[in-house]
């Protein structure tokens, strides 16, 4: 088991701590022919599922009004830089109810910074 | 040909060059170690008799088996396995550096045994209906005609042991090596359980036509 281990961790990244319910932006390579663009993907962090290598979260945003969803491999090549810029209050691990509202409704309560 | 000896250690998932996820397999290939060379004037066939794991207590191993590990002048070993290599001599170490990546290979296991199973999972026959006074269940059905032939095929699919038999797999690709680890990841499944002992060998290039 443990030299999976040491397999596994020579394809892991460094990833910024976050959790569900966080604003993430996530940029990510896209190959277009030859040429390699970033493209920013800025949404909400739905969920996250499995552990080790296999993690993947996903990441929901509202695009010209229409919901857009991205499930990602959290140690994925194709991840340039995962950047938190909001975090939230949630009490659930998987907020796939954001789905089915519209609106002020599917906002996620953000995090104030509350001293010691 | 060129083949190793290894141990099956597990499977887990590695990322490409392009970011898609290929699922491995990660095997401790070798280092193994030449025991016995058979000769063809001698022993009627050229093989190399390979050993494998010394990781054994001495008092594991009978007085016949010492002796012949004695001559070779090699550790006492768990596995020794006979190949048609050639081009090494008695006692000469054997690692994975003998594969590179890329590289199709053939590994021979033993299946995770299963036990004594039914025709359904045994063979995927259907079966009967669940539910609704259904007599037919799990039950195979008829296994053959009436007093012609007057007896049951050789070779008919009933119950009995599955698994727990030596299976090979061909052509899995050669991901990635690591040689200071001595580990190897090959795509892709391969037979027996964690911790089973396995045979890598390079894939007769006639197999791999045929494919």
């Amino acid at each position: 088991m443990n030299a999976i281990k040491v397999v596994e961790e020579s394809y892991r990244k460094e990833i910024p701590p976050f959790s569900i319910g966080d604003t993430v932006s996530v940029s990510i390579k896209i190959k277009e022919g030859e040429k390699e663009r970033i493209q920013v993907f800025t949404g909400i962090v739905i969920g996250r599922q499995g552990a080790g290598i296999r993690e993947t979260f996903a990441v929901r945003k509202i695009s010209k009004g229409i919901g857009c969803e991205k499930v990602l491999p959290l140690h994925s090549p194709l991840i340039d830089s995962i950047k938190v810029t909001k975090e939230g209050v949630v009490r659930r691990a998987k907020l796939y109810y954001l789905r089915d509202k519209k609106g002020k409704a599917a906002k996620v309560k953000e995090k104030k910074f509350i001293g010691k | 040909m060129k083949g190793i000896i290894g141990k099956k250690l597990g499977m887990t998932q590695i990322f490409n060059e392009d970011g898609r996820v290929i699922p491995v397999t990660v095997l401790e290939a070798g280092p193994v170690r030449v025991v016995q060379k058979k000769e063809l004037a001698k022993d009627g066939y050229a093989a190399l008799q390979l050993g494998y794991d010394e990781n054994r207590k001495e008092k594991n191993v009978n007085k016949a088996r010492k002796g012949h590990f004695k001559k070779a002048n090699v550790p006492n070993y768990r596995v020794l396995k006979e190949l048609k290599m050639e081009g090494y001599e008695v006692g000469e170490e054997i690692t994975l550096d003998i594969f590179e990546e890329g590289e199709f290979v053939k590994i021979t296991g033993t299946s995770i045994g299963k036990g004594f199973q039914g025709v359904m999972k045994r063979y995927n026959f259907s079966g009967g209906p669940a539910s609704h006074g259904s007599m037919f269940k799990r039950a195979p059905g008829a296994i053959g005609m009436g007093s012609t032939p007057g007896r049951v095929f050789k070779g008919k699919k009933m119950p009995g042991q599955m698994g727990n038999v030596k299976s090979t797999v061909d052509n899995l690709v050669i991901v990635a090596l690591k040689n200071e680890q001595g580990l190897m990841l090959v795509r892709g499944a391969v037979p027996g359980a964690i911790g089973s002992y396995v045979v890598i060998k390079s894939n007769s290039p006639i197999s791999v036509k045929d494919k």
